[in-house]
């Protein structure tokens, strides 16, 4: 009996808008604390997995065969569950974020050398052609030519390994890692509703707004670089809501 | 200035750009080479500042041969402007033209010194278009940008295949009389890569004449018109030889020093601009400019005056066809 009465709770559970005014309220701060966690989470993973994965793209452009490889490993890598993938480097990183943030550099690998390789590939060869007969080395050429025509495209690649790792670091919390994600497992234990859903629209945001700011950078590039483009998706649908 | 001494190319692939060879380019002339689709010459012309090495023969820069020399450093000393211009999109007209100098270290207050000489040589008002992009320019613009680049170091020797092989008929006119006033400015060693015979005709010193590997004829424009080496050559010149020849003959070889009185005040009128329309030509422009001036405004004698407006000799549609006939009794 009472057990049949826990379970009809749990299933409307949601319906009760004064639960989560309830939970807004006492868990602000906490809230606040969890999402700049996040946050920092990402932005350190970001911070070393552009600059691997854009030195990894460039080099394979020099070797059709080291490409194959390296873009088959990275793309190996997006197959292994995080779950197994944390566990894996808990022996050598301890639990906690550090494991947490080797792993999000790992995954955020094949879209960022998929597109710097792809960006480099597809720079216009008569610019290259050119830069070459006006006598740049292959580091100029790469510096001042291949690398900032490529920049829109590497760009579009670290957009979407953001939006990736912003979602596979709540799994992180299941280490010890903290962050948003803290909230969906204390609510899965605790029986919580209203914390899984707000720890859920709370990721939702962010993954939007990073997208959002990305999606504008890359824009940024894409006009410096001469390109007539549409706004993005997100962009315009923000530019309607809300016209600047 | 540059020579080619038996060089042969084979490509890895084992097909054969070019095989034995062998001319000499001097120094503040252009050379054109010309000649149909896969015949070698934009490979000749990459020869020279090694973006291509030879298989056999040796190809010499100012005395020296180019297989010694550091490509890059060669390369920044060569001028080189491609048909699909190569510019860079993400860089504005005045970073574009400014590349070598950048590449060279100068100081950016002498790098935009040039680029504001380089930009008014080439009829580009510095101060519309130096922040523009590529992509905002019209085609034509857009290869004045990349002929600018190109003579931005102020290289001794400049290379250009096809560089107005893109434009469309009128662009393109303009580009090549605006190109020849420019070439008279800066005296520049050319090596100029086109299919177009009349392209060659017009613009070169030199024609080096190709057929699939082969240097077939290497002349004058008036040369290869007046004594074609074969059949080959005769073809790639086309039908009307005759046309093409008043065009690479100067008024002054047809010109008549002595101005019959009655007409003289006939011709210090048109000389003066008071005929509607007639313009009076130069001892250095062609003769087809004189002979369609002569039928399109319907006059028996036209005025060639010098830089000062003075009459100073009579062109008549009789001395030109004196001309042509003793051509093709010379000539085939």
């Amino acid at each position: 009996m009472e057990a049949a009465v826990s379970t009809i709770q749990w299933s409307i559970a949601p319906l009760f808008i004064q639960d989560y005014i309830e939970f807004l309220t006492s868990y602000q701060s906490d809230l606040v604390v969890r999402t700049i966690q996040h946050i920092q989470i990402i932005v350190q993973s970001i911070a070393v997995a552009v600059p691997l994965g854009v030195i990894l793209g460039t080099l394979i452009t020099y070797n059709d065969r080291a490409a194959t490889v390296v873009l088959w490993l990275a793309g190996i890598m997006m197959t292994i569950p995080s779950i197994a993938l944390f566990g894996l480097l808990i022996p050598y990183f301890g639990i906690g974020q550090p494991p947490v943030i080797v792993a999000l550099i790992l995954y955020s690998q094949l879209p960022v050398i998929r597109n710097t390789y792809v960006g480099i590939t597809q720079v216009d060869k008569s610019a290259i052609e050119a830069g070459e007969g006006l006598g740049m080395t292959r580091i100029e050429l790469l510096r001042r030519v291949q690398l900032p025509m490529a920049l829109p495209v590497i760009m579009a690649g670290v957009r979407n390994a953001v939006v990736i790792l912003i979602g596979i670091a709540a799994i992180g919390a299941f280490i010890g890692a903290g962050g948003l994600g803290f909230f969906i497992f204390d609510g899965i234990s605790d029986r919580h509703v209203p914390k899984i859903v707000v720890a859920t629209v709370f990721l939702s945001i962010l993954a939007l707004a990073f997208d959002y700011g990305f999606a504008n950078i890359e824009d940024g590039f894409r006009r410096r670089n001469g390109e007539e483009i549409e706004p993005a998706l997100l962009t315009r649908f923000v530019n309607w809501v809300r016209p600047s | 200035m540059i020579e080619f001494e038996h060089v042969t190319k084979v490509y890895d692939d084992g097909t054969e750009a070019i095989n034995d060879v062998s001319f000499e380019v001097d120094q503040g002339t252009t050379t054109v080479l010309v000649g149909p689709s896969g015949c070698g010459k934009t490979t000749t012309m990459k020869l020279v500042n090694r973006l291509e090495d030879p298989t056999e023969g040796t190809v010499y820069y100012d005395g020296e041969d180019v297989t010694t020399l550091d490509p890059i450093e060669l390369r920044r000393n060569i001028g080189y402007v491609i048909q699909e211009i190569g510019l860079f999109d993400h860089m504005t007209v005045a970073e574009n033209i400014g590349t070598v100098p950048e590449l060279l270290g100068w100081e950016q207050d002498r790098i935009d010194d040039r680029v504001t000489e380089l930009m008014s040589l080439m009829d580009l008002p510095p101060d519309q278009y130096r922040n523009q992009y590529p992509r905002e320019l019209s085609g034509g613009q857009r290869q004045r940008v990349g002929v600018a680049r190109a003579l931005a170091s102020d290289p001794e020797v400049l290379l250009m295949d096809e560089p107005f092989g893109a434009l469309d008929p009128i662009t393109r006119e303009n580009l090549q009389d605006e190109f020849l006033d420019i070439q008279d400015k800066i005296d520049k060693t050319i090596l100029f890569v086109t299919h177009d015979i009349d392209e060659a005709l017009k613009m070169g010193d030199m024609i080096a004449l190709f057929d699939v590997g082969k240097l077939v004829q290497y002349a004058t424009p008036r040369e290869i018109l007046e004594t074609p080496k074969n059949q080959f050559v005769k073809d790639f010149i086309g039908e009307n030889r005759a046309l093409k020849k008043l065009q690479v003959t100067p008024v002054e070889e047809v010109m008549l020093t002595d101005v019959p009185d009655e007409d003289r005040d006939e011709l210090a009128a048109i000389a003066r601009g008071e005929r509607d329309g007639i313009e009076p030509v130069k001892r250095l422009d062609s003769t087809q400019v004189a002979l369609s001036q002569l039928i399109e405004n319907d006059i028996a004698a036209l005025p060639v005056v010098d830089d000062g407006g003075d009459v100073i000799a009579v062109v008549t549609e009789k001395a030109i066809r004196g001309r042509q006939r003793t051509y093709e009794a010379g000539g085939a």
